[in-house]
């Protein structure tokens, strides 16, 4: 449970933030959720908490900026408090969550709602608004009216923005208020009845595949209509070589996008499907290593901008059945930064602090929201990351309501074991 | 000797020792049948519950009677897929079952890797009768126990499988357990009925009849089905017989016997015809007796050991 | 286990076979109706020495058959793997016919229960009688031997081992304790 804390001395850390070229072990001092001086303390007794912060990263608090929290809806998986409770489980300071609830989040009620659930939490929660009606994919939303109540970005997430029409009008009224859409790319199709990716596995397991050209189509339109709308559009979930490659020579031709993969596309592949464990079941799916590769090197040479759990919790019914009838969707938040920092940092792909930029810095950059420093006079809002603490996943010790993760048991080095926000902290038991 | 597994899911990773075994030990189970009395008492007092999602007649009573041949108590549960919630009735089906002492589930389902979902849940010995696209074990080994018999080998046999390939559980049952006993497989098919990177599973892939002909030593004739017409997989039946169709003057052409099965049931004049499938290379119709051989084979293999007592002797 | 005793030697065993032959003979009044089944392991054998001295004496052979009593176990449910099944192999009618059924050493009588029981499931013999070679004792069913060799009381924990050339390469039957 996270604790109001009015004076906090974060002691010896490493503080490093990339947007101002901050790299220092040094102290933190902050006073009623402000940043009151940055530089050694002396050895004076404190009278505020003090957290000894030897050997760990303090950074811009992490956004995960792809959520499913469930609420309302579906509060027996994930509640808005649970997820944020996860959220801070996982060093998170922010989660932006995605509008696919019942109902769905379409108009500026719900995403009031969604505010003062919020409210007084830690973890800022930045609701996305849907971009049709029901997600229906006929009619546009009130955007404008939507992002006076806090919604940050529009996404039909859970299914694509269908329709090119409906995609180009919704791009061309965002770009009035400067905040992404967000597509969920998938040619439905061509992904007909598929439940996890075509190729040489599903050929021996017998299951009907989703092939990577369903993304590929959809980016690929998607793209061009924003190069002619000069629209923000966002790419959700990217998984395949073919995305990465459309979005890399779209951007070199100057077109305005920006895009993300998940933690789980990094470190597993399709092979992964052959248990029949559910938890490998996702949209889109596990792909190939090729595909693998390509987003490490999409990451790498900044194709990618951003990385986002797209936690996504299921109750056991959903889960716990045979392969084709479980729900798509795993959790994340507990276990991303883990991921990455185990699997992608040190790894040749990213340091530490591309990483930071990734999961902190660029998410609120493309959302349009205020820049988080660490500097003196401003906000406090940070991420304590111990990189050298290892830790084994263990799903019954999850934060979250659900259970559905197929990282049970994986050995991980690199944790968050503290957030800073809103005046509040939490700390890691 | 025993099975390294106590289920039978697939025979993906089943070893040539093992699968060896199994068809010696159906031959056996064959003579058995052939008696006036064809019953022996093995199984006595082991109850199998028959599980089947999806409509089958055939394989559940080819099944059924293997079981009752060895005097085991058999129960059928036919369940429709159709519930909304697909997941819910697995789950609690299973349940049901765990709570009654059942030694066997021999299961039926449209969904790959159902068998291996229930395998984890119950303390039965489970036996997969077919799992969507994936695996058809038991049809594979009565097939290779067919050949066996018939044409005396399966090392360096050469066995075309010809049809809807994509959608054919019995097609992949019969590549892995052909490749384990040394024989190779080639496959024949539409383009559309064709899996992905299909080659990769070390099967030679002949877009033409006429170049699988050429090299077959055996054909598996898959039946084709109306609805993969519907999905628009390709135009028409007639279509498919025309390019694909085993027919008498085909087989002619080829100028040497090639042997003729195919798993049932038979779209007559469409995959195969009437001629071809009552001639006198078929051996469809002893496909059918081995396969309730085959199949009391699996359940006495698979039942060994199932009971275990403090103390009790081995031999 | 080591061997106590050598109860038969080579001769011993031929000489045996040739008495229980002529009493089979006797009591049946020959040939008629008359056909042998050995169970394998080592029956199957002794049948088929038992029927060539048959043809020695009466000219010709009767029909032999080979049973393998795997399937009517009754101890299934106690051992750890499936036994291996072999071939039984009996290629004639059994029904009205008088069986004489034959088997190496006789214990506790559950291996020739089942034996019945699978002859039965072949027909309906108008006879079934019992020739072993060894007769060790501690019946645990109400079975007995019409004719044997020999025999052998023994103690629990001994066991009778019966070798033939066909099988084992040499004739002989040791007696072994632990």
């Amino acid at each position: 449970m996270p604790v109001k804390a009015d004076k906090v001395l974060l002691k010896g850390g490493r503080i490093l933030d990339p947007a101002i070229q901050m790299d220092d072990v040094t102290d933190i001092l902050v006073v009623d959720g402000t940043i009151q001086h940055i530089g050694s303390s002396g050895d004076a007794s404190f009278d505020g908490l003090q957290i000894d912060c030897q050997r760990k990263l303090i950074v811009p608090g992490l956004m995960d900026m792809h959520v499913h929290l469930r609420e309302p809806g579906k509060e027996d998986a994930e509640t808005i408090a649970s997820g944020c409770a996860a959220a801070m489980a996982g060093g998170f300071t922010a989660v932006c969550c995605m509008p696919n609830t019942n109902p769905v989040i379409d108009d500026r009620s719900h995403v009031e709602f969604i505010k003062e659930r919020s409210e007084g939490f830690l973890v800022d929660v930045h609701p996305f608004g849907a971009v049709t009606k029901g997600q229906q994919g006929e009619e546009l939303t009130e955007m404008g009216d939507m992002i006076e109540a806090g919604a940050v970005g529009f996404s039909d997430d859970g299914y694509p923005v269908r329709n090119a029409a409906i995609l180009r009008r919704a791009l061309e009224y965002a770009k009035m208020f400067g905040h992404p859409v967000i597509d969920h790319c998938e040619d439905l199709s061509l992904s007909e009845g598929g439940v996890m990716n075509e190729g040489f596995v599903s050929t021996v397991l017998g299951m009907r595949g989703i092939p990577s050209i369903s993304e590929d189509v959809h980016v690929a339109r998607d793209i061009l209509v924003a190069e002619y709308t000069g629209g923000p559009l966002h790419i959700a979930h990217v998984s395949t070589q073919g995305s990465v490659r459309l979005i890399r020579e779209a951007k070199t031709r100057g077109v305005k996008i920006s895009a993300e993969t998940c933690p789980h596309y990094l470190v597993m592949i399709d092979e992964a499907v052959r248990s029949f464990d559910t938890n490998t079941k996702m949209k889109p799916p596990l792909r190939t290593e090729e595909d693998r590769q390509a987003l490490l090197e999409g990451l790498k040479d900044g194709t990618i901008d951003v990385i986002a759990s797209d936690h996504a919790p299921h109750t056991i019914e959903y889960k716990q059945t045979e392969y084709d009838a479980a729900a798509f969707g795993i959790l994340g938040l507990e276990t991303a930064l883990g991921l990455l920092m185990t699997h992608i940092v040190g790894k040749d792909v990213l340091n530490i602090g591309q990483l930071i930029e990734k999961v902190a810095i660029h998410p609120r950059h493309i959302l349009n929201l205020p820049e988080n420093r660490i500097e003196q006079g401003r906000q406090a809002n940070l991420s304590i990351i111990d990189p050298e603490l290892s830790w084994t996943v263990d799903k019954r010790k999850n934060v979250s309501k659900s259970k559905n993760t197929p990282f049970d048991g994986w050995e991980l080095k690199g944790r968050g074991v503290g957030v800073l926000n809103n005046g509040q902290i939490y700390l890691l038991p | 000797m025993q099975l390294k597994s106590r289920h039978l899911l697939g025979l993906e990773g089943v070893t040539k020792k093992e699968i060896d075994h199994i068809l010696d030990t159906a031959v056996s189970f064959k003579k058995v049948l052939e008696r006036p009395i064809p019953k022996v008492p093995t199984l006595r007092g082991m109850t199998v519950v028959n599980l089947f999602f999806e409509a089958s007649t055939r394989t559940r009573f080819s099944f059924e009677l293997a079981e009752k041949r060895l005097s085991a108590d058999s129960v059928n549960f036919s369940a429709s897929t159709s519930s909304v919630l697909k997941g819910e009735t697995l789950r609690d089906t299973v349940r049901n079952i765990e709570a009654m002492r059942i030694d066997f589930v021999v299961m039926r389902h449209s969904a790959a890797g159902a068998p291996h979902f229930v395998a984890e849940c119950v303390d039965a010995a489970v036996i997969n009768a077919g799992d969507g696209a994936h695996e058809h074990p038991t049809q594979a080994l009565l097939d290779m126990m067919t050949l066996r018999e018939k044409v005396g080998r399966l090392q360096g046999l050469h066995v075309v499988i010809v049809g809807d390939i994509c959608h054919s559980r019995v097609a992949r049952s019969n590549i892995h357990g052909l490749k384990t006993m040394g024989a190779t497989v080639g496959l024949c098919g539409p383009e559309t009925l064709l899996p992905r990177e299909v080659e990769k599973m070390e099967v030679t892939v002949y877009p033409h009849i006429e170049d699988a002909l050429a090299e077959a030593d055996v054909l598996n004739i898959l039946r084709i089905q109306l609805e993969r017409q519907k999905g628009g997989l390709f135009p028409s039946l007639r279509e498919y017989r025309a390019l694909f169709g085993i027919t008498r003057e085909r087989l002619d052409r080829v100028g040497r016997s090639i042997t003729i099965m195919h798993p049932g049931p038979m779209n007559r004049g469409v995959e195969i015809d009437s001629d071809v499938a009552d001639g006198e290379y078929s051996v469809i119709l002893d496909q059918v007796t081995n396969g309730v051989a085959v199949r009391m084979a699996v359940l006495y293999l698979l039942a060994g050991g199932r009971t275990k007592v403090e103390g009790a002797d081995d031999e | 286990m080591k061997m106590k005793a050598e109860l038969m030697d080579e001769q011993g065993i031929i000489r045996t076979l040739q008495r229980l032959t002529h009493e089979i003979l006797e009591r049946n009044r020959g040939i008629q109706d008359l056909v042998i089944v050995g169970i394998r392991n080592r029956g199957d054998v002794l049948a088929g020495r038992i029927n060539n001295t048959i043809r020695d004496i009466e000219g010709e052979t009767v029909s032999l058959g080979v049973l393998d009593i795997t399937l009517y176990r009754d101890d299934f449910q106690r051992v750890t793997e499936s036994p291996v099944v072999q071939q039984t192999d009996i290629p004639f009618d059994v029904t009205d016919k008088k069986v004489i059924l034959v088997d190496d050493v006789l214990y506790t009588g559950r291996t020739i229960r089942a034996a019945l029981d699978a002859i039965m499931d072949q027909g309906r013999p108008a006879m079934i009688q019992l020739a072993v070679l060894v007769d060790r004792g501690h019946r645990e069913l109400p079975i007995k031997a019409d004719y044997v060799g020999k025999n052998v009381p023994t103690a629990p924990g001994e066991e009778i081992q019966v070798k033939l050339k066909e099988v084992d390469g040499e004739d002989k039957v040791l007696l072994l304790v632990p």
